[in-house]
């Protein structure tokens, strides 16, 4: 899967990081990034979960 | 036509929606409610039509707008100045927002953990010297989120009574007047305790230095390069003071009570506190005190075969929704072991609650400590002596009497 982040959209609700914190995190300002790597080949089962929770509709999770 | 099911009502159990919505959701997931002053506005129902509709920027959250549904009568006066953060659209909204995004991020939150459990370890102490029995509201479910929240503004938490006491008019005054007079004072308040930080920020505290905090960084970055002026960030002190201690007060209390009317839940989250956090979640959907999320709409809007016109009022009852069991299986029981991700406790869209991770590691912290320090906590009164606040207000205990050990 390969994962991008709105951080022009995002919120700073952190749904992301608390669903799937093996791909998601927060920079120092509290927008959400992915972690180091993470941009491509990410098989995380949370993944789309988290992408459904986020409430501003930030992250798009597309197949490679 | 019968006249449409009127909104809000009162719950008749403390932790289930009023059993007068229950025909609503049965009906679909968009119905009609008639409000206290007999206008009406349409109510969400539906988990999926809720998340879209509060997505949906044809949606708008200004208060000013005449269109404006309002749940009460209290609240009529409430449009004459703007309400910052919930109560403004996009592009102010984002302005706004953006400034505090940094303060609630999930590290900084996980920074204050420290402190919260202090907070709450203190409480605790007192409690158990001075118990059993004790009334929990008072002397630790309010207390817990509006010190921390004083900690993390720089309000000197001594002003307690003087703020809880405006917000509770605010929020539950008896008229109009009641509730904009207790907003216009805790306005009067917060814009004196800015303009002490101003002077302190320019050098000069004297005797009327107040305690650090968050307000005293954006009195110097934001009042200082312009990007925030006084009034808007007297504004957002108010919100964010009242929204930091009510909520989390009313679900440390009302969460509390459900825990004990609940045994096999109870003993579940004992014999696993690992779990607290799932049992936190699940009580953030089970309870939803901050049902009746309110909006109007700018223009036409399809949903569910319907059509929402401008100007109409869109009510989302959070309540309802998160207990749709095309969503949530068993939705009417509390389990602590389910999965509740998804909830719309805290809302969903641009407005989703900005402390919404401060106060879940409130809950967490509080919860946890609770139990562990009072194993055989249980109701000082028979549970239908427990007197809740009304329906059209943030849902909660007024008072919540327990008692321990041989007490």
């Amino acid at each position: 899967m390969r994962v991008s982040i709105d951080t022009d959209v995002c919120i700073g609700a952190g749904q992301c990081v608390l669903t799937a914190p093996g791909v998601f995190t927060q920079d120092d300002d509290g927008f959400s990034e992915l972690l180091p790597g993470r941009q491509e080949g990410v098989e995380d089962p949370m993944l789309r979960e988290a992408a459904r929770a986020c409430p501003v509709q930030a992250i798009t999770v597309a197949t490679e | 036509m019968a006249q449409a099911t009127p909104f809000p009502q009162d719950r008749t159990c403390p932790y289930h929606p009023p059993t007068g919505y229950r025909p609503l959701s049965e009906q679909g997931p968009l119905n009609r409610v008639t409000l206290y002053d007999d206008s009406e506005a349409w109510l969400v129902t539906g988990h999926a039509e809720a998340q879209a509709l509060l997505t949906d920027p044809r949606l708008s959250a200004d208060r000013q707008n005449p269109a404006f549904p309002l749940l009460a009568r209290r609240f009529e006066l409430s449009r004459r100045e703007p309400l910052a953060l919930l109560g403004v659209d996009d592009p102010l909204h984002n302005k706004q927002r953006r400034t505090l995004i940094p303060t609630f991020g999930v590290k900084q939150v996980a920074a204050m953990r420290p402190g919260i459990q202090r907070v709450v370890d203190e409480l605790l102490d007192a409690v158990l010297a001075q118990g059993p029995p004790a009334e929990l509201v008072a002397a630790f479910a309010l207390p817990v989120p509006s010190i921390v929240i004083c900690e993390l503004l720089g309000v000197p938490y001594a002003d307690h009574d003087f703020f809880e006491e405006a917000s509770r008019r605010i929020l539950r005054g008896a008229t109009a007047e009641d509730s904009e007079a207790g907003r216009l004072e805790l306005m009067d308040y917060l814009g004196d305790l800015v303009d002490r930080k101003a002077k302190a920020a320019g050098g000069h505290p004297g005797r009327d230095a107040t305690p650090e905090g968050v307000l005293d960084e954006l009195v110097r970055d934001r009042l200082g390069d312009g990007t925030l002026d006084r009034d808007e960030l007297v504004r957002l002190a108010l919100i964010l003071l009242i929204a930091g201690h009510e909520t989390t007060a009313n679900m440390i209390s009302l969460g509390t009570f459900t825990l004990l009317e609940h045994p096999d839940q109870l003993a579940a989250l004992r014999a696993d506190p690992e779990r607290t956090r799932d049992a936190v979640e699940e009580l953030l959907r089970f309870l939803s005190i901050a049902d009746g999320l309110v909006r109007v709409a700018t223009e036409d809007i399809e949903v569910a075969g319907r059509t929402i016109r401008a100007d109409d009022g869109v009510i989302l009852s959070a309540a309802t929704v998160n207990r749709d069991t095309t969503v949530y299986p068993g939705a009417d029981d509390l389990d602590v072991r389910r999965n509740a991700r998804h909830h719309l406790a805290f809302g969903f869209g641009i407005h989703q609650c900005l402390g919404q991770n401060l106060a879940r590691a409130e809950l967490e912290i509080a919860l946890h400590s609770l139990l562990a320090r009072i194993p055989d906590l249980r109701l000082a009164v028979p549970a239908d002596e427990i007197r809740m606040k009304p329906g059209d207000t943030i849902q909660g205990l007024v008072e919540l009497p327990v008692t321990w050990g041989r007490g």
